[in-house]
């Protein structure tokens, strides 16, 4: 079909940068250049045309080339990949790092992401925020081809304020600064060779009775030797050695559940994919992570990046998919980096590809990067994300194991769900599950944040007390008391000091209301502005909401405005008046939405509501 | 010469289930909204049409499914065995005056028609819980993700200028309740010309050309198939829309005939609809089995020429 398209051209390193990611076009009926001459032969090749899921990959690599995507860009897209420019248009305007409204001159431009959330608000984003603003001039407006923008959490909160640096043109990169100060901004802005990355805040690194983190700081992230010394593939030989069907039965025998917040067993998801008759089967490992106050998974993957891709490698072969996928948050680079060059090496030395050691295995792995959007670390919103379409999520049924990415059963997984994967083969199911609770076992990993003395990542068994977690960060600093804790991320809840003493799994904290979600543990001391924080997570739903269904895109509005009354102390009518209201916009929230975003968007709020953080009578204290 | 190849059908499977206490007999794959409407319950909705496929997102249709945690969309949800659905339980009413209030409380509705109407009075909508109405309406340069800051005095809405760029139809995305009926007529729907498409996130998110550039410079072939599936009156027919700000629009004064399209030999059926002896506006039967209600440029839009009056005769 031949498409209306803008008279707007790209130019010729918008061309390149297209090219680089679909090739270069085959005939000049699907985008190439149109001589005279060429016409004379009016042949299309529907296999010339790229498929669509490379769309996300060539908007990302136009936002790194120009700064923006601009109307001709989208044209020869358009043509290229013989897809509406409106079509385009609507999902580039999707998400957050991607620009649509970008000046034609953009260039060399530098975009500066400033994570002014949850945990960063406690560790000084506000000042930071000032410094830049004085240097820089007002959010938003490019001053010198430098422009700054507040920014939802990045995924840095152990050593935060954080900041994504987006540089495109001919030094295009995605620099993470954590943390950040005012110089290191201007450096990263100014100096195209990259500084030097901090070390992983891991206070347990080289604990070898950990499960999940036990390789953290003993192999070198770049080598695959090192991995192998370190223990590394021992679990895809013992996977090889047991069948898929055994596979499976040793990981439900181990009782592993979801890690990514919905706790779902992981051997049941196995099952019902590798049982589906229809073919292909896809793995998807979920790296998405972009909950409020989490980081693990950016962690796993910067620090023991072949584990990822060991384990989705034994999650393919017990599927029976050849393909996987790692979704990976457009505002991690270094670990999109680090798994890229773990999957090339890996297939190097035939741990990937069609003869996967040495046993006839088919099995290769490709790494995409998000471009800023919460909401496709839902499964669904991910599967239409990867497929190059608006991450909005699918209504379920049907569920992903039977129609899942491409519309085939896709098993998707979080990252240290997969990496627990890895310790039952290597322990087997029994000793797996000898740690943890009755209702979860094994080890979780949990991303501490906050008034503590040592922020990071942290593993322990289920049934590990909350005050047994804090404790493990050194508690919190020298004369502060305790005022809040943020148990699971924006979704998840906040918890008064009595709740110390519960053990962090699911049935022990059911009953005050709690889920332990991603593993968020966000500690607030006497001098935090609860309010404060709760407004920023009512804002950051109604960033992140996809806007498709109604009670979530115009809920998330409501709250946010109910909220800025209550934390203002300027209630419409009564605070009662303003309580029964919000407990109507949650309850339909809850029960109408599609995804699971607009279902927990009014946890964190209902939590402080209940702990009197907000709408006591009187105003806030 | 041979008879056609006949491809064994499956034999239907009948399912049955239980809506509001009564027993239902269903072929396989049919929806819960489908049969809730064999049983006379009444389901509102609003994104749903009968010759489009579901979108489920405007949700007013939610039912209870028993042992389903969240309320399910009646319109795409499949009815399964021995399924126990409640059409009117409490939270199914909750939510259903949350949906509609929450669209009353940041669009305009008042053409959304008479059901939406007795659905608002019936479910007890107030939209004015959320506070007064913000003086200036939606953000539409916002970048996804990224909003002002609000303080909660005013309620924010989807309040913007009417687009009018063309002769054949105006678009007043003030009154979108982003159903994507006319995204999907435009598209591989009906009229797979796709000049429409969502773009934007959250509380922004919008209908779009690309770039929002006007209807002349997009794809658009003013087919209006987007104006006869848009169930607010966002979209609206030039004509209808110059009688409406002149205020002349009067349903009670119009009549509808039915006639054949002249133009080429697919034979759509038109339904005129005339004032004061002049065609405002042509549609066609959506269960018509030629045009489900779409039609092209030429039946919708080309009857200038029927109402040329030839000019009063000149004195000789």
């Amino acid at each position: 079909m031949e498409r209306h398209l803008s008279a707007d051209a790209a130019t010729a390193d918008e061309r390149a940068a297209v090219d680089a990611i679909l090739s270069r076009p085959p005939s000049p009926w699907v985008g190439g250049e149109r001589s005279p001459h060429a016409l004379h032969a009016a042949r299309r090749d529907e296999s010339a045309v790229p498929p669509r899921d490379l769309l996300l990959p060539a908007l990302r690599a136009l936002q790194a080339e120009a700064g923006g995507v601009s109307r001709g860009a989208i044209s020869y897209l358009a043509a290229r990949m013989d897809l509406p420019p409106s079509d385009i248009y609507g999902v580039a305007a999707f998400y957050a790092l991607l620009d649509v409204d970008a000046p034609p001159e953009a260039g060399a431009s530098v975009k500066v992401h400033l994570c002014d959330d949850v945990v960063c608000q406690l560790a000084g984003a506000e000042s930071l925020i000032a410094k830049l603003r004085d240097r820089y001039g007002a959010e938003g407006e490019p001053a010198g081809g430098v422009s700054w923008h507040r920014s939802p959490c990045l995924g840095q909160c152990d050593r935060g304020p954080a900041v994504l640096v987006q540089r495109a043109g001919t030094y295009a990169a995605d620099i993470a600064i954590a943390s950040a100060t005012a110089e290191d901004v201007a450096r990263a802005i100014a100096d195209p060779t990259p500084a030097p990355t901090p070390p992983a805040t891991v206070p347990q690194a080289g604990d070898a009775s950990l499960v999940v983190l036990r390789r953290i700081g003993r192999v070198d992230p770049a080598d695959l030797d090192s991995y192998r010394h370190a223990g590394g593939y021992e679990s895809l030989r013992r996977a090889l050695a047991l069948g898929p069907e055994s596979v499976i039965q040793w990981v439900t025998d181990s009782g592993l559940q979801g890690r990514g917040g919905a706790a779902f067993p992981t051997g049941v998801k196995w099952r019902a994919v590798a049982s589906q008759a229809a073919r292909t089967h896809y793995v998807v490992a979920n790296a998405d992570e972009s909950e409020p106050g989490t980081f693990k998974d950016r962690v796993v993957m910067e620090e023991d990046p072949f584990a990822v891709v060991e384990a989705l490698t034994i999650a393919g072969y017990a599927t029976g998919a050849e393909q996987g996928f790692i979704y990976v948050r457009g505002e991690y680079p270094l670990a999109a980096a680090r798994l890229r060059h773990a999957i090339a090496r890996a297939r190097q030395r035939g741990f990937l590809g069609s003869n996967v050691m040495g046993r006839g295995l088919s099995f290769d792995i490709d790494v995409r990067q998000g471009a800023g959007a919460y909401i496709c670390g839902e499964e669904t919103a991910l599967f239409n994300s990867l497929e190059g379409r608006r991450g909005e999520p699918r209504n379920k049924p049907p569920f992903p194991t039977v129609h899942g990415l491409f519309g085939k059963p896709t098993a998707v997984n979080n990252i240290e769900t997969l990496l627990n994967v890895l310790a039952i083969l290597a322990v087997g199911p029994e000793r797996f599950r000898a740690v943890g609770a009755e209702d979860a076992k094994g080890t979780r990993l949990f991303s501490l944040s906050g008034a503590v003395m040592r922020p990071g990542l942290y593993e322990a068994p289920f049934g590990t007390r909350l005050g047994a977690v804090i404790d493990m960060a050194g508690g919190l600093r020298p004369g502060r008391t305790l005022q809040a804790v943020l148990l699971g991320g924006a979704a998840g809840s906040f918890v008064g000091p009595e709740a110390l003493d519960t053990p962090l799994a699911p049935a022990a904290l059911r009953p005050i209301g709690a889920t332990l979600g991603s593993g968020v543990v966000v500690v607030f001391d006497d001098t935090a502005n609860l309010r404060h924080t709760v407004l920023r997570i009512a804002r950051f739903f109604r960033d992140e909401s996809c806007g498709q269904c109604v009670p979530c895109r115009v809920g998330t509005v409501r709250q946010e405005e109910l909220v800025a009354r209550l934390a203002a102390g300027t209630p419409r009518g009564s605070a009662a008046d303003e309580i029964r209201l919000f407990h109507d916009i949650a309850q339909a929230m809850r029960d109408a939405s599609i995804c699971g975003l607009g279902q927990t968007a009014a946890s964190a709020v209902d939590s402080a509501i209940r702990l009197g953080i907000l709408g006591r009578e009187g105003g806030p204290a | 010469m041979a008879p056609p190849l006949q491809v064994k059908q499956l034999p239907e499977r009948i399912v049955h289930a239980t809506i509001d206490g009564q027993r239902v007999a269903v072929p396989e794959g049919t929806t819960i909204l489908a049969a809730c409407r064999s049983q006379a319950a009444e389901v509102p909705t609003l994104c749903f049409l009968e010759t489009l496929a579901p979108v489920n997102v405007c949700r007013a249709c939610v039912v209870e499914v028993e042992g389903s945690r969240a309320l399910v969309p009646a319109c795409s949800r499949p009815l399964e065995t021995d399924m126990v659905v409640s059409t009117r339980s409490k939270r199914v009413d909750k939510s259903r005056r949350m949906v509609l209030e929450f669209l009353a409380s940041s669009v305009d509705m008042s053409l959304a028609g008479p059901d939406v109407e007795r659905w608002m009075e019936e479910y007890g909508v107030d939209p004015d819980r959320y506070g007064p109405k913000a003086a200036a309406g939606a953000d539409l340069d916002a970048r996804a993700g990224r909003h002002g800051p609000t303080v909660g005095a005013e309620r924010a809405t989807a309040a913007q200028p009417v687009k009018v760029d063309n002769d054949l139809y105006v678009r007043d995305y003030s009154r979108c309740i982003l159903c994507y009926k006319c995204v999907e007529a435009c598209g591989d729907q009906a009229q797979h010309t796709f000049a429409l498409a969502v773009a934007g996130r959250g509380f922004d998110a919008h209908i779009a050309t690309e770039f929002e550039v006007p209807l002349p410079e997009s794809a658009c072939v003013y087919c209006g198939n987007c104006v006869g599936v848009c169930p607010t009156g966002a979209l609206m027919f030039k004509s209808e829309y110059d009688l409406r700000q002149a205020n002349q629009w009067d349903e009670s004064r119009q009549t509808v005939t039915d006639t054949i399209c002249p133009y080429c030999g697919v034979g759509c059926t038109l339904e005129l609809h005339v004032q004061d002896n002049a065609i405002v506006k042509v549609t066609s039967p959506m269960d018509h089995e030629v045009t489900s209600g779409h039609l092209c440029i030429k039946g919708r839009f080309g009857f200038e020429f029927v109402q040329q009056r030839p000019p009063a005769a000149e004195p000789r």
